[in-house]
């Protein structure tokens, strides 16, 4: 793989195309703490990249970086080939960028249906006056983006609980919906925070089928952060590493699985 | 048993989310309607049972009117989660409004009064809203209890309200809708009924279709979850203020209505104390928060109870006025507590747990 290429096709035929997201320098402090320390990396567009590190790593603080939750104190990132000015979540979120959370945040009063429709709120349109009045234009919009919502409910196999209030549903579901609310909004870049954690076996497995599928079908582009080392090995295409807030590694995985300081941070090195 | 959805197959989208997906609460709605703006109005003309005025005035209109602000108030409280303690204040700048609107343009409608006191208010409400971005649950409550001081405070103070009048009262000159007047003293039962009826539909029906789509799911996904609601795109304080500014009109209706076809003549401190801001809140609680049927049912059971003791304990029981005036608030005091401990979802929950029941009955499974 050349890193300075625009595009390149991988093993099973995808074409990952140049980057969507370059983050350049970012320094994020909080007080006198620094969580995240002078930490460039970028993500292609079409690629599965994953963010992995062991715990306060800086890794959900780099997705919040993203999405625009933490402003940082130093660096650039630049989006699409433009640099972003300091957003607020939901104007980041009007861009093209959606994200599922470590801890389930689905909205527990609303039906499976009714928290994916919500995804597809930066794609409605109608006012104030049209939605009183329902009929005719409201109406309309509703049944067309519907029609979306329910090929993500297909797509996820969630048909049969679609109208079950999302607080009676077990985890592993809650956190599939998570991804079809994410899903629904039809992203450019979509970031997963730990998408897997507390998952059995079949859940995990269930879960990386659906990245994939996400992926391939509608070539979306993703990050994730996780920490189950086989998952995060076998999908991703490339894999950034990070540590104390300092990026130590990033490549694709088996430069880093052989990578040095990776190994340390992973099983300790003695200090002496 | 007739209670069924089983081989009533929804083929499009539109039939799938309409409001009454069995049929026979289709039908039960309808009959409803024709009992409403048919039955009932005829009655009244007719003045069946010799006691039409009574009936118009400590039952229906009340009930119109407070199920309208209650639909107001749950928008705000039961489907944006923003807790107030300002209805009584925002009522009373519906009435304020439509007093001097009224007396300022004397050949404009009752009907655009209304709705323009409507719009007014939900001005204010807008504006005592700005806090509710930084602060949350009950510190927007206290914050809203100032807007209700404040505004009773300003309506007494400020004489150019009430138009400079000895007394500090407003009272609602006569006005009609298509020749019937429906404001004064000379407004028949009928027509004031049937003025409030018209506006609690329409009221209901707005409220039903902007909780139905966007700009409602965007409110539950403000109060179930704002960090995930900002990641979906939706603006945090564009949509608190929405909802204050849309509760807020559907309250300064009902304020409107309250002074000018219920109450006759106000006096602000008396009518839209907090003791209405309260009240409101109980029927918003009692019926079920994010239910617009559950608002309805509640503002009818805080109307209806009241008027049901005092029959009860003065007529059937011959108690003294005074101790069964005391004893109404104990037993509607100890009704809410029960209903709080045993149904926190309120009336429009156990009416959903019944028709879960009913239509598996005779089954139990």
């Amino acid at each position: 793989m050349n890193a300075t290429a625009e595009s390149y096709v991988t093993e099973d035929g995808r074409t990952i195309g140049a980057p969507v997201m370059e983050m350049k320098n970012i320094t994020l402090k909080f007080g006198g703490v620094t969580a995240i320390s002078n930490i460039s990396f970028d993500i292609r567009e079409g690629e599965i990249r994953a963010i992995i590190g062991p715990n306060g790593a800086g890794k959900s603080s780099m997705l919040n970086v993203i999405n625009g939750f933490y402003h940082p104190q130093e660096g650039e990132i630049w989006f699409h080939g433009e640099k972003r000015k300091p957003m607020k979540p939901y104007q980041i979120a009007q861009q093209g960028i959606a994200r599922t959370f470590q801890n389930i945040a689905l909205f527990k009063g609303m039906s499976t249906l009714d928290n994916i429709m919500t995804g597809r709120f930066t794609h409605m349109k109608t006012n104030m006056l049209m939605q009183a009045i329902w009929k005719g234009p409201a109406e309309r919009e509703e049944n067309l983006n519907r029609d979306i919502v329910e090929h993500v409910i297909d797509f996820l196999e969630i048909q049969a609980i679609r109208k079950t209030p999302v607080g009676r549903l077990p985890y592993g579901l809650q956190k599939r919906v998570e991804l079809g609310r994410a899903l629904a909004a039809q992203p450019k870049l979509l970031l997963l925070d730990e998408p897997m954690a507390g998952m059995n076996v079949e859940e995990k497995e269930d879960m990386s089928r659906f990245i994939l599928d996400v992926n391939d079908e509608f070539g979306t582009t993703i990050a994730l952060i996780e920490h189950d080392m086989g998952v995060v090995m076998d999908i991703s295409d490339r894999v950034v590493v990070l540590d104390y807030g300092k990026k130590i590694g990033d490549g694709t995985p088996d430069e880093v699985r052989n990578n040095q300081d990776v190994i340390d941070a992973y099983l300790g090195v003695a200090h002496d | 048993m007739f209670y069924r959805e089983s081989g009533d197959f929804k083929t499009t989208y539109a039939k799938d989310t309409q409001t009454f997906p069995i049929k026979l609460d289709r039908m039960g709605y309808y009959t409803i309607l024709a009992i409403a703006f048919v039955v009932i109005p005829t009655m009244l003309v007719m003045n069946v049972g010799g006691g039409a005025n009574y009936w118009t005035n400590a039952i229906l209109l009340p009930f119109l009117i407070w199920a309208i602000a209650s639909i107001g108030l749950n928008i705000l409280v039961g489907y944006c989660g923003q807790l107030s303690l300002g209805s009584g204040g925002f009522m009373a700048v519906g009435a304020y409004a439509s007093y001097k609107l009224m007396t300022s343009f004397p050949d404009l409608s009752i009907f655009i009064i209304v709705l323009l006191s409507g719009a007014i208010t939900a001005g204010v409400g807008i504006l005592f809203g700005l806090p509710s971005l930084r602060i949350k649950g009950f510190y927007l409550a206290v914050a809203t209890l100032a807007a209700q001081f404040f505004l009773v405070w300003m309506f007494n103070k400020v004489q150019w309200f009430y138009n400079y009048s000895a007394s500090g009262q407003i009272s609602a000159p006569t006005r009609s809708v298509f020749g019937f007047e429906v404001t004064g003293a000379t407004a028949s039962a009928e027509a004031k009924y049937l003025f409030c009826l018209v506006l609690l539909v329409g009221v209901a029906w707005v409220a039903r279709n902007l909780t139905r789509g966007r700009i409602g799911r965007s409110w539950m996904a403000i109060r179930d979850m704002d960090i995930a609601a900002e990641i979906i795109g939706v603006a945090p304080l564009k949509t608190k203020l929405s909802a204050f500014g849309i509760s807020s009109f559907f309250i300064g209706i009902a304020g409107a209505l309250f002074f000018a076809v219920y109450l006759g003549a106000a006096e602000v401190g008396e009518a839209f104390g907090i003791q209405k801001s309260f009240l409101l809140l109980f029927m918003v609680i009692i019926g079920g928060l994010g239910s617009i049927f559950g608002s309805i049912i509640g503002a009818a059971f805080m109307v209806l109870m009241p008027v049901l003791l005092k029959n009860i304990m003065v007529g059937q029981l011959n108690w003294a006025t005074d101790i069964a005036a005391h004893f109404e608030f104990v037993f509607v005091g100890a009704l809410i507590i029960i209903f709080l401990i045993l149904e926190p979802h309120g009336l429009a929950q156990l009416w959903r747990l019944l028709k879960e029941k009913l239509r598996l009955w005779p089954f139990p499974h």
